[in-house]
Parts: structure tokens; C-alpha cells; sequence
């Protein structure tokens, strides 16, 4: 659907992105990842044909950025930043507006706009002048003005930034609502965010791509190690100590006392091997009582870190 | 060009809906009013000379401020990016949003027909140079429009917009007023390039096509430096 190949950017002396290339099939909802000027809104910009790339090429479908720019707009849904509307419209004008750009035929206009203001909740504030919104109505606004004509690609840029957590789920809503049928373009630099609504996810730094795949295919492969946490009571911590580092496949042991002569423990694994029958084994041959056992991947946050800090 | 009736009623619709366009017109009014009554009478004369002498030193003033904000107010809330990731041209949006002032321009005119029509009443009025004032003052009007147009579409503050406007308008309508400073062979260029020379010989009553033709390069010249502007910011 999307193919992007090579694409780079210049903003004078500084290169914004540097040469992404990216694919993205239908009905995919794709999340763009990274730390503030990574290069995600530039590349969006581009792909919806708001800026031209310094080089690189952009394919839509079967057209090319450069040659079939009015096509490809006409087939992209697309909401900015922080949802930049006109000021001075009132709503229902706004979207009346944006109906006639987009050539929504003359007796589906009233429907759509219907449809629209459903979909998005914003039957309340048909008659207000988009200045006097707040800045969750605003988005859904810009929402409605990005499937008025129904797209086959949406892109969202920082879809739910500066929302409360109530209108961040609505949101996710509609656009998970969106994305079974729409190839959806999405980025952020919530993770959480990315990990409920993105089907894959590409890691973007410093204009490069730092890693593109699935949410459990990135937590497999970065970094790769798990923790085993135990709790051990009756149990000396040197004896302890002793005994797990000799197992096979155990990177690293720290032990530490816990409250009411208990042992705690935590044991850095490597993918993969799984631990966990071997370590009850092992504990079972001695009198230490287990009172706590649990495994803990890699957290998001810590993949991203690792993904994005490095340099 | 199929998306330029759209833009045009967006931005004329704007205008109406913002206290800006009454503002405008009723300043345009009073003071284009209170010149030309004030001296009115002392010369005892039933004609409008003396309003479409001021006309385009008024305009300088009042048109780049109609046209401040269609481009600069969209650069500086970023409206300008959902409205150019739409399916529309650079050249349907310069186009939709010129005809848009221009036509505002005709509307902020039109009240003023209460003039020639009340003076008609006093005297016996030459209805020949009125319809010529007229269709140079739309002419006129709209090449400001175009020149204030092309000042909104190089920064996103309406501020300097207004001011860049003004001094290119003023410009105009002035330099055939200052030739006395110029050698002679340039003297005949800076009256030609100047609209308020054009602008008082189609107001005299004569529709001379260099005129005419005048005006018209100058509404492409400035639209096409606007489309240029444009082009230059993605």
C-alpha cells in the first residue's frame, strides 16, 4: 500500500530523516516511536505530501509523490499535530467546508456530516466556533475531517497528545474502530499507546530507523534477557548464591536481604533458555522455603530507552 | 481550478462572520466619506472627482489590511497544513482566496454608490466618468488585493503583512505624484508602472486597454509571486 524508499530530509545543514525506507500493507495500523525530533512528523509531512523530501521516493498505491501529489492526497486522510483548524469556522462549517473539498456529492454531504459528528461525538458542538473547543473536541474534529471522505490511508500525527485519559481511550477507540478496515499510519511517543492499538511498530532516532517490527518481536530481540525474581526464606545468601550462579544459563545473581530474614533474589536469564523448571528443581533438593516466584520481560520503556540513547 | 469556489466561499464567508469586515468597511466609509463631503460643496460642482482622487490613497491603507490575514493567519496556526494535505492546488487556494478579497473589495464599494446617486439629485452628474471611476476602482482594488495577498504570503505575522502591503501599495499609487525627482527618460517608466496614473485615466471616463492591461499584469504578477511564495515554504 505504502512504500517508502530511501527518504531523507534537509532542513538546511540539519538532516531531519535520513534515509527511511518503510513498508506498510493494507489494513496495517503502523505506529512511528521515537523521542521528540526524531524525525516522526517530518516523515509524516512527507508521506502526506505537505513537504517535498530532499530525496528518497514515496509510492502510494501505484502513484509516485512527486507526480500524482493531488491523487494521492485525495486517497490520504490526515490529521496534523495538535489538530491546526480554522479558528474563526464554526464546526458544522468547518466540516461543510472540508466536504466540498473533498467532493463528498452534493446529496451525501448532510449524511457524512451526520455520520461524522456521530462517530466522533460531536453533536454538541455543531454550532461552536472551533476557537471555543477544547483541545480534546478539537482533535475529534480533526478526526472527522480526516475520514470525511473515506480514505483508505489515515495518518495520524500525536493523535491523543494533551488529551485526559478519559478522551485518550475514546480516541484509541475510533481509531481501532478505523483500523480494521483502513491502513492507519500512526505516531507517538506514548508507548502504551503504541502497544494497544498498533499492529507493528517502527522505532525512529535521530531520523534513522532504530527498529521495525511487532510489539513482541522488538521485545524479543532488544536486549533479549528476562529476569527471575525469587524470595526465599531459610536460606543463607551465600549458600544462595552459590547455588544459582553455578546453574547453566544464569547471567547474573543479586541477592539482597529482605524484611523478616527472607532472601531476596533476582536472576538475569537469557531468552533462550527457560529457567523455570530447572530453578524448582534445584530449590526442592534444599530446605529453602519459596514464598514469591515470578518472571519479568523487558518493559517497553526500557526497550525504547535501549533503542533510543544509544550514541 | 475546480476547488476555487469552495476556498472563495470559505474566505468570503470569514470575512462576514469576524467583526473584521464590518470594522474595515465602516472605517473605509467614514473616512472615505468625510473627505470628500468636507470639501464637497465649496466647489459647487456635481461630480465625484474628488472621491476617486482619494480612492487609491485610501486603498493603500484599507485593502492591505482586508488581506493581512489569508495567508499569515494560516501560517501562524498551521491551518495552512490540513488545508494543503487536502486534494487542492497551490493555484486553486492563491486564486479562491484573491477572488474572495476582491470580491469583499466590491462589497466594501457599494454603499458608496449612495454617492453618485445623491449627487445626481443636487446636479447635473456626468454618468460617464463614475462608470469609469468605478471599474478602476475595482481594478484597482483587486491589484492591491493581489499585492496585499502576495505581503500575507511571506510571513505569519499579519503585522508585517499589513505593513509590507502598505508600503508597497502606497508606492504605487504614489510615484507618478513624485516624478519631479526623477531624470526625465525614467520619469515615463515610474508613471507607467504607477497604478494611480492608470487609475485616474480610467477614471476620467476613457477605457483605454494599456490600462486595462496594466491592471491585469499587475493582479498576475502579484498571484504568481504569491504562488511562488507558497512553493517556496514546502
Amino acid at each position: 500500500m505504502i512504500h517508502v524508499e530511501n527518504l531523507t530530509k534537509y532542513y538546511g545543514d540539519l538532516c531531519a530523516v535520513d534515509g527511511i525506507s518503510l513498508d506498510v500493507q493494507r489494513g496495517e495500523i503502523l505506529g512511528i516511536l521515537g523521542p521528540n525530533g526524531a524525525g516522526k512528523t517530518t516523515t509524516l509531512r512527507m508521506l502526506t505530501g505537505f513537504i517535498r523530501p530532499s530525496a528518497g521516493t514515496i509510492r502510494i498505491k501505484d502513484f509516485s509523490i512527486e507526480e500524482h501529489s493531488l491523487e494521492i492526497r485525495k486517497l490520504l486522510g490526515y490529521l496534523p499535530e495538535s489538530a491546526p483548524l480554522y479558528h474563526d469556522m464554526l464546526v458544522y462549517d468547518y466540516l461543510s467546508f472540508v466536504a466540498d473539498i473533498r467532493e463528498v456529492e452534493r446529496s451525501r454531504k448532510l449524511p457524512r456530516i451526520r455520520e461524522m459528528a456521530d462517530l466522533c461525538g460531536l453533536n454538541e458542538v455543531m454550532h461552536k466556533p472551533v476557537a471555543e473547543l477544547s483541545k480534546g473536541y478539537k482533535q475529534r474534529v480533526g478526526l472527522a475531517h480526516a475520514m470525511m471522505k473515506d480514505p483508505e490511508i489515515l495518518v495520524f500525527d500525536e493523535p491523543t497528545s494533551g488529551l485526559d485519559p478519559n478522551q485518550i481511550i475514546e480516541i484509541r477507540e475510533i481509531m481501532r474502530h478505523i483500523g480494521k478496515e483502513k491502513t492507519v499510519v500512526l505516531s507517538t511517543h506514548i508507548l502504551s499507546e503504541a502497544e494497544a492499538t498498533c499492529d507493528r511498530v517502527v522505532i525512529i532516532n535521530q531520523g534513522k530507523i532504530a527498529a521495525d517490527g511487532t510489539m513482541e518481536s522488538l521485545k524479543q530481540s532488544a536486549g533479549g534477557d528476562y529476569f527471575i525474581h525469587l524470595c526465599l526464606r531459610n536460606a543463607a545468601m551465600d549458600e544462595v548464591r552459590k547455588e544459582l550462579s553455578a546453574m547453566a544459563g544464569v547471567e547474573s545473581v543479586h541477592t539482597e536481604e529482605g524484611d523478616g530474614a527472607v532472601v531476596k533474589v533476582k536472576l538475569g536469564c537469557r531468552t533462550s533458555d527457560d529457567l523455570r523448571a530447572g530453578l524448582y528443581e534445584k530449590i526442592k533438593q534444599t530446605d529453602w522455603v519459596l514464598l514469591e516466584f515470578f518472571q519479568e520481560r523487558q518493559s517497553l520503556e526500557h526497550i525504547f530507552q535501549k533503542l533510543t540513547l544509544e550514541n | 481550478m475546480r476547488q476555487v469556489p469552495h476556498i472563495f466561499k470559505k474566505e468570503f464567508r470569514t470575512y462576514f462572520v469576524s467583526p473584521i469586515a464590518y470594522i474595515v468597511i465602516s472605517i473605509f466609509l467614514i473616512v472615505i466619506g468625510w473627505f470628500f463631503f468636507s470639501t464637497f460643496f465649496l466647489f459647487n460642482q456635481a461630480g465625484l472627482r474628488n472621491f476617486f482622487v482619494l480612492l487609491p490613497i485610501v486603498f493603500a491603507f484599507v485593502i492591505p489590511a482586508v488581506t493581512m490575514r489569508l495567508f499569515s493567519e494560516e501560517l501562524n496556526i498551521g491551518s495552512y497544513e490540513i488545508l494543503l494535505t487536502m486534494p487542492v492546488t497551490f493555484r486553486e487556494v492563491v486564486v479562491g482566496k484573491f477572488l474572495a478579497s476582491a470580491a469583499f473589495i466590491a462589497a466594501m464599494l457599494f454603499p458608496t454608490l449612495a454617492y453618485p446617486v445623491s449627487v445626481s439629485f443636487l446636479g447635473d452628474l456626468d454618468w460617464g466618468p463614475v462608470v469609469g471611476g468605478y471599474v478602476g476602482a475595482l481594478l484597482l482594488g483587486a491589484s492591491f488585493a493581489g499585492v496585499g495577498l502576495f505581503a500575507s504570503s511571506l510571513t505569519r505575522n499579519q503585522i508585517v503583512a499589513f505593513i509590507v502591503g502598505v508600503a508597497i501599495c502606497f508606492a504605487l499609487a504614489l510615484i507618478d505624484k513624485i516624478l519631479f525627482f526623477f531624470p526625465a527618460p525614467l520619469a515615463g517608466v515610474l508613471q507607467y508602472l504607477g497604478a494611480g496614473y492608470h487609475f485616474e485615466n480610467i477614471a476620467k471616463g476613457v477605457l483605454d486597454s494599456r490600462d486595462i492591461l496594466y491592471f491585469l499584469s499587475l493582479i498576475f504578477l502579484s498571484l504568481y509571486a504569491t504562488h511562488l511564495a507558497m512553493e517556496e515554504k514546502s
